[in-house]
């Protein structure tokens, strides 16, 4: 193992700054992280709870303010659940950035097509963040993003305010729910209506493996490149520089080459069973 | 005069598209204006399918009245939208409540007209049909993602 890689397996401390519950099961930590955190969008760090273990988990602030560093965390097992007993002043173990991010750089000048899943709007955020500071040079933007039901959306607030600052912002819910007025239906029929210029557009999705193979059928039937979508692909991260072997998908480990991936890569992939 | 003028307004509708000119103004013949307001319904369940409606403006709520839980919304559609399918299809009838949520513009096509249509000119017929093939294909790809319930926590 390289000097880099070992270094990188080094967790940094650092104290939780604030604790936002985001829904009944997902919750966001502000972490200081003493000096600039830079990251690229779509990158993940291994957060890591001393005697109970580490998670991959995708940065969801803004990259353009190092000064703090942000996860978005759903409680789904016990390195979550005791992330999210933290309160300000806590500290927890940090390793990253790591991974590829998601090629924001590509949507200048084109459109460009957010279409987000559940949790899969965290990992997004930032490109957002991004796409709201380069308004001007991103031809338009479009945000898909459905929620299980209205007790799981994430980030209302953020994205009343990207509607209100010139993004295309059309949220949908699986199930009806107490007091939802919004859409209700799969993510993909938010597509339907998008207006994008399919030949001259980047989407960039993320969510449940299954739905991300229905949205890219979706986009390539109106004609989009299949080399233009971007996806993200999951698998169990541990050493998150490539050393491991945990997170090897095919020919592609994903903490090193991913999770970040353009779709004809990802595609056979998502095809094979028991992988 | 108006079939005229519907015709250049059905031209604009999604479902039209990939019609020729002289198809569309085919079509026509079976069309008119409908409008819906708030809350209105533009179908019951049971009722006979006898118009297949193109969606122009305003959101449509797919409703199933479950007893015991009330009304429950499957879906919302847009403008765009096309519904009613059962009107080419026996038993005509309708398997959705449809409610307006808000005020709604849509072209009601006669559903005897448009089979009369249909049957009398094989390759209109098939236009049609194929066209209502690829909007039934999209509901089903929807209908079987919604029911992965891909969003439930255990699956993330």
């Amino acid at each position: 193992m390289s000097v880099a890689a070992q270094l990188a397996m080094l967790p940094r401390s650092m104290r939780v700054r604030r604790f936002i519950r985001e829904n009944h099961d997902t919750f966001t930590l502000e972490l200081d992280p003493g000096e600039p955190f830079v990251f690229r969008p779509g990158q993940f760090n291994m957060l890591h709870v001393p005697g109970v273990g580490e998670s991959a988990i995708s940065i969801s602030g803004d990259a353009a303010k190092p000064e703090v560093l942000v996860h978005t965390i759903r409680e789904v097992g016990d390195v979550t659940r005791h992330l999210g007993r933290l309160r300000p002043g806590d500290e927890l173990g940090v390793r990253g950035p790591f991974g590829v991010g998601w090629p924001v750089e590509r949507a200048l000048g084109q459109d460009l097509v957010i279409v987000a899943g559940g949790i899969g709007l965290a990992p997004l955020r930032p490109v957002l963040y991004y796409a709201l500071k380069h308004t001007r040079v991103i031809r338009n933007v479009f945000l898909a993003y459905g929620a299980r039901s209205p007790k799981d959306m994430l980030f209302a607030k953020d994205l009343k305010r990207f509607q209100r600052r010139g993004l295309n912002v059309a949220a949908t819910v699986d199930r009806w729910g107490e007091g939802w007025t919004g859409r209700i239906g799969v993510v993909t029929k938010l597509l339907e209506n998008m207006p994008y210029e399919p030949r001259s557009t980047i989407a960039m999705v993320c969510g449940p493996e299954v739905m991300i193979r229905f949205t890219a059928r979706v986009l390539e039937q109106v004609g989009m490149q299949s080399s233009d979508i971007w996806v993200t692909l999951e698998r169990n991260m541990k050493c998150g520089v490539g050393t491991c072997g945990h997170c090897q998908l095919g020919s592609v480990l994903l903490c090193r080459d991913g999770p970040v991936v353009p779709y004809p890569k990802a595609a056979p992939l998502l095809n094979v069973r028991e992988l | 005069m108006e079939t005229e003028n519907l015709a250049r307004a059905l031209a604009e509708h999604p479902f039209c598209k990939d019609m020729r000119p002289d198809d569309i103004e085919f079509l026509s013949g079976c069309a008119k204006n409908a409008r819906f307001a708030e809350g209105e319904f533009l179908a019951r369940e049971g009722d006979a399918a006898d118009t297949l409606l193109l969606l122009r403006k305003g959101n449509v709520a797919l409703e199933v009245h479950v007893p015991g839980r009330g009304d429950r919304q499957l879906e919302t559609v847009g403008p765009g939208e096309v519904l009613g399918w059962s009107a080419l299809f026996p038993p005509h009838t309708w398997h959705l409540d449809l409610r307006a949520l808000t005020p709604c513009l849509v072209f009601a096509i006669d559903g005897v007209c448009l089979r009369k249509k249909v049957e009398g000119d094989h390759s209109f017929g098939y236009l049609v049909t194929r066209l209502l093939l690829m909007r039934v294909h999209a509901r089903l790809e929807r209908a079987r993602l919604a029911q992965l319930d891909l969003l439930a926590a255990e699956n993330s």
